[in-house]
């Protein structure tokens, strides 16, 4: 019997060792240096980190704490995604194609055309600046606290949606929308009779998810000071207390999956 | 009905959550705040142009790809690792490598970046770290996904001619699936550029560590570049992924 025999190695040599030249500069740029990690100053420092997280802290009074934080970043993300929507519906209304009156026939006219377009380079440069660096921004100007994080969510999740909301009112069915427009309707009841019913579920469902992303997000903007569960992981890790961490991480853990339960059961129950 | 119940809801949690915040709009709004602001934006003109400073955050970018780069590949590898045992039907494995995936991913990379600064120091290498761990427990998931949903029938027929395990999974399971993977690969290589950029805010590397040590020095000309170049950066990634997509769909 031959010894089996693969009929590519060829190939497959030659691109493992290419693929192993172009890591090199990766390697070196990025400081990749695993042995670092098992360093034994690094290691006691770990393991004395890591060993605090056992027991994790539960005493009554901490946990209110916790309980409070947690609702404070739920607060944070609605109140966010609550002024997102107030910024993204009328942007929406401005950049749908559907409810342009002049685009019923033909072309549309030059200045909606430009409307739309400075509306959506606005959306984009919304959407395309990170939270965190909002955040960053507007603890700056306002001080630490939520208020930073609520503004850092409104602005970019406003950019999200109010892109996602024009592209969902584009792409659906426009027949009754602009069956509305031509007999002489107003842009607003072409939007709240034609539009409105026919997408609402996808929008609501869209919206949903975001409030989702938005509560996540809103933990992570508390590392720059926006307050809530964030803020204190980072204050926490910051004075080695492995226990409050463990405490901490596990909450939002939790929380991200009960808010993951929530948007499902909320999208399967509207769909 | 159940649109108003839900509005409803909705609307008690919106006016909670405004209620129990303590937002300073006044200080926000006031003319003072506004004043401050105008103050604080007028120090981003003029961006800091000078070539040795430009070069420093052409490196700080080159960082944050090298990071995303490096940390989505350690996470293919790590993801298609634990996908392995999750994708398989004996309950034993899979329960708990599935809990560790969900955990990994619950995780948001800035937390993981924050909590590696510990053993890995600052700098990119704990960066680096933090989007393949988080990663991992992503990607490791869509694997597992499309490992089980690969078709039978090539291993079954190597399995009847007598091939191992090890030989089935190379040469008829991974061929099958590997577009699939790739694919997802790249896709959370796009999302782990934006998320490398901002990543350095804990000082875990690439331009965000630019941007928090500058701004906390309020040095705001050169924050004023940063900040350009970061939009620089995720506008062109969002170009030539769409322009990708078309491509790849036409």
């Amino acid at each position: 019997m031959t010894p089996p025999r693969d009929p590519a190695w060829q190939g497959r040599v030659f691109w493992s060792v290419a693929c192993l030249l172009l890591l090199w500069p990766l390697i070196v740029a990025t400081e990749f240096r695993p042995a670092v990690l098992f360093d034994p100053d690094s290691l006691r420092v770990t393991g004395r980190f890591l060993a605090g997280f056992l027991p994790p802290k539960v005493d009554p009074a901490f946990l209110a704490e916790v309980a409070r934080e947690t609702w404070r970043t739920v607060a944070i993300a609605t109140a966010g995604m609550a002024l997102a929507m107030v910024l993204a519906v009328p942007l929406t209304l401005m950049s749908a194609r559907v409810l342009s009156l002049s685009a019923l026939s033909g072309r549309m006219a030059r200045g909606p055309f430009w409307l739309r377009q400075g509306v959506r380079t606005l959306l984009i440069v919304l959407r395309s600046i990170p939270e965190l660096v909002w955040a960053l921004v507007f603890v700056r100007v306002v001080g630490l606290g939520p208020t930073a994080g609520v503004l850092a969510i409104a602005l970019t999740y406003g950019g999200m949606l109010g892109k996602v909301y024009s592209e969902i009112l584009d792409s659906g069915e426009t027949g009754p929308t602009q069956a509305l427009l031509r007999n002489g309707g107003g842009r607003l009841q072409g939007f709240f009779y034609g539009l409105l019913p026919q997408n609402s579920a996808e929008l609501t469902s869209y919206t949903v998810y975001r409030w989702e992303c938005a509560i996540r997000s809103s933990v992570v903007l508390g590392f720059v000071g926006a307050g809530g569960l964030g803020q204190q992981i980072d204050s926490a890790m910051k004075m080695f207390n492995g226990g409050e961490v463990a405490t901490l991480l596990m909450v939002f853990v939790a929380l991200v999956a009960l808010a993951d339960r929530v948007s499902a059961w909320l999208r399967a129950w509207l769909g | 009905m159940r649109l108003g119940l839900l509005l409803l809801c909705l609307g008690t949690l919106v006016v909670a959550s405004f209620t129990s915040l303590d937002l300073q709009w006044a200080q926000f709004a006031s003319l003072d705040a506004l004043r401050s602001m105008g103050r604080f934006l007028a120090e981003f003109v003029p961006p800091d142009t000078q070539p040795a400073f430009l070069r420093k955050v052409a490196q700080g970018t080159a960082e944050t790809l090298a990071m995303s780069a490096l940390g989505t590949l350690l996470a293919a590898l790590g993801g298609l690792a634990l996908a392995l045992p999750a994708s398989r039907p004996a309950p034993l494995a899979r329960g708990p490598v599935r809990l560790v995936l969900n955990v990994l991913r619950a995780i948001p990379e800035l937390v993981w970046a924050a909590l590696l600064l510990i053993s890995a120091g600052l700098g990119p290498f704990a960066g680096t770290l933090a989007l393949a761990v988080h990663t991992t427990g992503v990607l490791g998931r869509l694997f597992a996904e499309a490992l089980e949903n690969a078709p039978p029938g090539p291993g079954a027929a190597l399995r009847a001619q007598g091939a191992g395990a090890a030989q089935v999974f190379f040469y008829a399971t991974l061929p099958q699936v590997l577009p699939q993977l790739v694919s997802y690969t790249l896709y959370r290589w796009e999302n782990n550029i934006r998320a490398a950029a901002v990543l350095g805010v804990v000082g875990a590397g690439g331009l965000g560590q630019l941007l928090a040590f500058h701004m906390g020095l309020f040095h705001m000309g050169k924050t004023a570049t940063i900040l350009g170049a970061m939009l620089v950066l995720v506008a062109a990634v969002d170009a030539l992924s769409y322009g990708a997509r078309r491509l790849a769909t036409r």
